[in-house]
């Protein structure tokens, strides 16, 4: 026992001054770290570069103007039509409904575990809510298909098998937990001093926790809400199954629906060859999708540098 | 006499045999302590003899700390505020508090000035009550041009003025200080007790303080603790120049602590 002990206890010294006399480990260390934030910068790269390089030849067939503003999709049937908006709308139906699911119970998740829940209830919750989030977005469609379906239809008369409605309900489900995990650190981020200043000021538990706790995470509350649209716009499993793959320009969210990348697993599902038009479409809706995120990451970038100005300093 | 006669008058509040435990612990040990309208009352001590708490159990706050067990009294007006009638929540409008950090919110200086009037629904003329208590508070000339400005952007010593603002701007009748000034410089400290002075016009004050002149200067009474005892409670002047304890003339005079 003590031979092993003091066995260790060389080893590490031996570690310990190795790394204390050579600038070597120093420097590798340096390269290493390096390497790891190159390899993502360099695969984001690569990625766009191969979704440029794909799209390129399909906007030679169809011209831009009619892929942003028709109103048919159907790239896999003749008449073959190359209009974008159904899919971009089944997207935003998606990922509004999913919002508005998520949100609400998420942020109201996380005001209650970080402001009123006992550190035994945060401590059967949390837990949960991780194998929640840990849970196969298939098994969440299946889900969405066998049990919300069906009881949409008994509640809504014409609910058809796969809707939108259903999809964006299991989304909003699937990211309740995200943004309530996320959303509960940051209000538990905001430190105490400002809790008991709103007490001692005669402030009610719910003045505290809604008007000076909750304002204080929001930059972080509201980050976790971009996040949760970012996801409902990507995810794919459980949309598919649940709202079926009818690229169809409607708001109505009873009816089936196509979602971006739910056409992209369709068509890498199939047998298109490399090279057709049928194939690009895959890259030209990947590099929508990409724009798309795009743009909302750096809105909400901006709207963060505003709420942290007004709220952090 | 004049002694005799301050002790007749009856005390506003009064801690009674008031003992509070952090679980097992007795941080503060059966303490009697009166305080009265219209004064300054300074808690003194070494670190750790339970002044903070002491104070905290003035105004209830100490139930925010999971595990704190109170027994005794503490007099009001008369009534018990620890009785189950009372609702922490009004009694912390009646009884304000300064914490020893500077502790604005993350909100305009305005904002933060007449929030204790909104939760309260003194909703009624709100811009003259914020400028009467950023003036009370000798912070209106520093900053009546900047009044949507975020209160964390002013210095230590401002937001702390600021802080007394926002707890007189709810027109409390007690005012409870956990070491104001301990985290300001000189010039701030200066102006902070100043401020004490007009204060106790209108306001009583419980103060904690590590700082010996501070006490001598502002209070009119004060109160020695030591490892949770009150050791002596007297007129501040008493206790400076002739203490009846040993040990508070050791503290006052700097032989230990
Ligand atoms: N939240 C707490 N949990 C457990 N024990 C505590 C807690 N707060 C204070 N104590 C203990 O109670 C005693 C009194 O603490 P208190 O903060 O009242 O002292 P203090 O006189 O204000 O000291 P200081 O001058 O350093 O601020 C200390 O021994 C401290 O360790
Ligand atoms: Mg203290």
């Amino acid at each position: 026992m003590t031979d092993n002990h003091s066995y260790w206890a060389a080893i590490v010294r031996r570690c310990r001054n190795w790394n204390r006399n050579s600038r070597f480990s120093e420097k590798s260390v340096v390269i290493f770290l390096w390497l790891s934030a190159m390899v993502s910068i360099l695969t984001t790269l690569g990625i766009v570069w191969v979704l440029f390089k794909e799209s390129l030849p399909f906007f030679s067939e169809v011209s831009l103007f009619e892929y942003l503003m028709g109103t048919q999709w159907s790239p896999l049937f003749s008449p073959q039509k190359f209009g974008v908006l159904p899919l971009i709308c089944g997207t935003f139906l998606i990922a509004a409904g999913a919002a508005m699911v998520a949100i609400p119970f998420g942020v109201g998740t996380a005001i209650f575990l970080s402001e009123y829940a006992s550190n035994r209830t945060r401590d059967v919750i949390k837990p949960v809510m991780e194998v929640l989030s840990g849970i196969p977005t298939v098994v969440y469609g299946y889900f969405a298909l066998t049990f919300i379906t069906p009881l949409l239809q008994s509640v809504i008369a014409d609910v058809e098998v796969f809707n939108a409605l259903s999809g964006a309900i299991v989304v909003g489900i699937m990211t309740i937990p995200m943004v309530a995990s996320l959303s509960d650190d940051a209000m538990r981020a905001v430190p105490d001093s400002l809790r008991y200043a709103a007490y001692a000021l005669g402030s009610t538990k719910f003045e505290t926790s809604f008007k000076i706790v909750f304002p204080a995470a929001l930059s972080g509350v509201i980050a976790s809400m971009v996040l949760a649209v970012s996801r409902a716009i990507g995810e794919t499993m459980a949309v598919t199954l649940a709202s079926g793959a009818t690229p169809k320009l409607t708001l109505n969210p009873l009816e089936s629906i196509q979602t971006m990348t739910a056409y992209i697993v369709q068509v890498s599902l199939g047998d298109t060859p490399q090279g057709t038009i049928e194939y690009q479409t895959i890259f030209v809706i990947g590099l929508t999708l990409f724009v798309i995120t795009l743009c909302m990451n750096i809105v909400s970038n901006k709207v963060l540098d505003r709420y942290k100005l007004k709220y952090e300093v | 006499m004049k002694v005799e006669q301050k002790k007749m008058q009856n005390a506003l509040m009064e801690s009674k045999d008031l003992s509070v435990f952090y679980g097992e612990y007795e941080a503060v040990k059966k303490a009697s302590i009166p305080i009265y309208e219209k004064t300054v009352t300074a808690v003194i001590g070494p670190s750790g003899c339970g002044k903070s708490t002491f104070v905290r159990s003035l105004n209830r706050m100490n139930e925010l700390i999971p595990g704190v067990e109170v027994k005794g009294e503490v007099l009001y007006h008369g009534d018990n505020i620890y009785d189950s009638k009372v609702d922490p929540v009004n009694l912390r409008r009646r009884i304000g508090m300064v914490f020893q950090k500077p502790n604005p919110f993350p909100k305009s200086i305005s904002q933060n000035v007449s929030w204790g009037p909104k939760i309260n629904g003194m909703t009624d003329a709100l811009d003259d009550r914020v400028e009467e208590a950023l003036k009370k508070a000798a912070l209106w000339d520093e900053v009546k041009d900047k009044l949507d400005q975020n209160g964390l952007s002013l210095s230590g010593g401002q937001q702390q003025r600021l802080c007394i603002a926002r707890a007189i701007a709810m027109e409390p009748e007690v005012i409870l200080m956990d070491e104001p000034c301990s985290a300001l410089d000189p010039i701030s400290t200066g102006r902070v007790e100043d401020l004490l002075f007009e204060l106790k016009k209108k306001y009583t004050i419980v103060i904690v303080t590590h700082n010996m002149q501070q006490a001598a200067r502002i209070s009119d009474h004060t109160a020695f603790m030591y490892q949770g005892d009150v050791i002596e409670f007297d007129e501040t002047k008493k206790i400076f120049t002739r203490p009846s304890k040993k040990q508070t003339e050791d503290y006052v005079t700097g032989k230990f602590g």
